[in-house]
């Protein structure tokens, strides 16, 4: 028999919550380590390009209070992946010091590796020069002028330069940009545990207890790893998973079901096979690991697009109903020759975008149907402009002619909008965009990564 | 005739990363599963024409170990773009829903 390791994940995301106790259960039960993923791409680019990480920032410290607080009581390593949201160096700064207040809050001692996982520009240059960077599908024009425009870099690492961490005798790991997976692969594969076992249970873990038949709240899951295969149970005796539920959730997130992306390979699970080993627990064997010819990371980055100011206003006129595009289209020409007379704004220095909620607002381009069919629509006037100061100046320039744009069917002064508020309009700050869908080709996975060590 | 959202008990779209959206139709037992693939209201073609993306754009996966039927497309807009309707996608399965079957 060879070696069993017990991985804990605390819950999906590190800002939504866990019951205590089944931390607790689950680490009593013999883990050998407690996980936990702090981000996602999933919210969008903002949080990357703008460096603000995603709180509560009071939520997030009292789950890390309890996932190294447990960790630290049982003397086994915490690893918490993309820290901040984003996984860049304000975001891993921010993480980094909610952990060294709860260190002095708690009188606790222990050794930190905080993982950076931002590139500089600089450095993806040369890479970009050395031909290491290829592109993913789809993937935007990449070139110097895209890094150079870019706002923040990541590379999201896989499970070497956190098994370098723990080697070297970490105990809180804190890891910048970092695949879901790494946070419970690294430990296990570092123990002999085999890659298509250990990538397979992380799949499953990343989540929490996403992967129980009924999940009824957010909170821990827990699996015990083998060199044949792994068991995942959850430690709330109120959950359980199903081979079904725990299959399904490979599903979750990911473009092609049988088929995981990693950095150094991919997780094949064509021939896996979930069965019940009792109305709680699920048995997962037959994953195949494919290493990968040349081992790379994504690189994910955020470019600055503009500045957003918008009007939320309802249509309610049955006649300016009937003709809707017209009427938008219309008000579009309108409005751009006033914003050129008043403002002589650069060419491509602002979009107007007007989103029709009861038409399309929801789906854009991929709606089947768009046209207005209810009694109503609601209308958000978008702009996006290179200063925050431009897009603010339009936004009268569209609302108030808006506002009085003729139709046939009426003579004299109409009122179009109902705006709910007043002012009509609002400020919203920068806006990014995801800029790369790139890869890095790396002979050496811990290359882009740099760990800084704190002992409490 | 049933709409769709009667043979399953989850029908839902997501993110699959920034620059893919991905949809999960999950069904209530074989009999549903097998009457929708049957019908050819979630075939490849039907897709593509629903959300006016090329054939070769749609990966399709009929999964029959858990009864769902799974494909993923490319996003002409990526997620949080300055155009961008649905930043996490969970809303791109709306047309699915009330999809009418045929049943012999």
């Amino acid at each position: 028999m060879g070696n069993k390791i017990k991985a804990v994940a605390a819950t999906g995301n590190l800002s939504t919550g866990f019951r205590e106790e089944s931390l607790v259960r689950a680490v009593n039960q013999g883990a050998h380590f407690v996980g936990c993923d702090g981000g996602s791409t999933d919210s969008g680019p903002y949080y990357l390009g703008s460096g603000n990480p995603r709180g509560p920032r009071q939520g997030v410290k009292r789950n890390l209070q309890r996932i190294l607080g447990e960790s630290l009581r049982a003397g086994i390593p915490a690893i918490i992946g993309t820290a901040g949201h984003a996984g860049g160096r304000p975001h891993l700064q921010w993480a980094v010091e909610i952990v060294r207040e709860l260190a002095r809050e708690n009188g606790w001692h222990f050794k930190l590796a905080a993982i950076d996982s931002e590139i500089d520009q600089g450095t993806l240059v040369k890479a970009f020069r050395k031909d290491q960077i290829k592109p993913l599908s789809p993937a935007p024009p990449f070139n110097e002028d895209v890094i150079r425009e870019g706002q923040r870099f990541v590379a999201m690492m896989g499970i070497e330069p956190i098994q370098c961490a723990l080697a070297s005798g970490a105990q809180i790991v804190i890891a910048g940009r970092c695949s879901d997976v790494a946070i419970y692969a690294a430990l296990p594969v570092m123990q002999g545990i085999p890659k298509h076992v250990a990538f397979h249970a992380g799949k499953i873990l990343e989540c929490g207890a996403a992967s129980v038949a009924q999940r009824l709240y957010a909170d821990c899951m827990a699996a015990e790893l083998d060199e044949s295969g792994f068991t995942v149970e959850p430690p709330n005796p109120e959950l359980r998973c199903t081979p079904q539920s725990v299959a399904a959730h490979t599903l979750y997130e990911n473009a092609d079901p049988y088929m995981l992306i990693e950095p150094g390979g991919r997780l094949d699970t064509t021939a896996a096979r979930y069965e019940a080993i009792s109305d709680r627990a699920v048995r997962v064997t037959g994953g195949q690991f494919v290493a990968a010819e040349k081992y790379s990371v994504r690189i994910e980055g955020a470019a600055l697009a503009g500045y957003r100011s918008i009007v939320i206003a309802g249509i309610r006129d049955p006649l300016i109903l009937g003709q809707l595009d017209h009427f938008l289209s219309s008000l579009h020409a309108a409005v751009e020759r006033k914003i050129a007379d008043n403002l002589a704004p650069l060419p491509g220095a602002y979009t107007l975008n007007f989103r029709v909620y009861g038409r399309d607002g929801t789906m854009g381009p991929l709606e089947p149907n768009p046209r207005p069919e209810g009694h109503e629509v609601g209308l958000i006037i978008d702009v996006v402009a290179s200063s925050q100061e431009l897009a603010s100046d339009i936004l009268p320039l569209v609302w108030h002619p808006g506002l009085h744009h003729p139709i046939p069917e009426y003579q004299g002064l109409i009122s179009n909008f109902a705006f709910p508020f007043s002012p009509p309009g609002v400020d919203v700050g920068a806006v990014y965009r995801f800029c790369v869908n790139h890869v890095w080709e790396l002979d050496d996975p811990c290359a882009p990564f740099r760990t800084t060590w704190e002992t409490f | 005739m049933r709409e769709l959202w009667q043979f399953t008990k989850l029908i839902r779209s997501k993110n699959a990363g920034p620059f893919e959206l991905t949809f999960d139709v999950m069904f209530k037992d074989r009999a549903g599963y097998d009457l929708v693939l049957k019908s050819g209201v979630l075939s490849a073609e039907a897709i593509a024409k629903i959300y006016g993306v090329a054939l070769e754009e749609i990966r399709l996966f009929n999964i029959e170990q858990i009864l769902t039927v799974k494909f993923s497309i490319p996003r002409k807009v990526f997620s949080g773009d300055v155009s961008d309707t649905d930043v996490y996608g969970g809303q791109f399965h709306g047309p699915l829903v009330r999809l009418l079957v045929d049943e012999p």
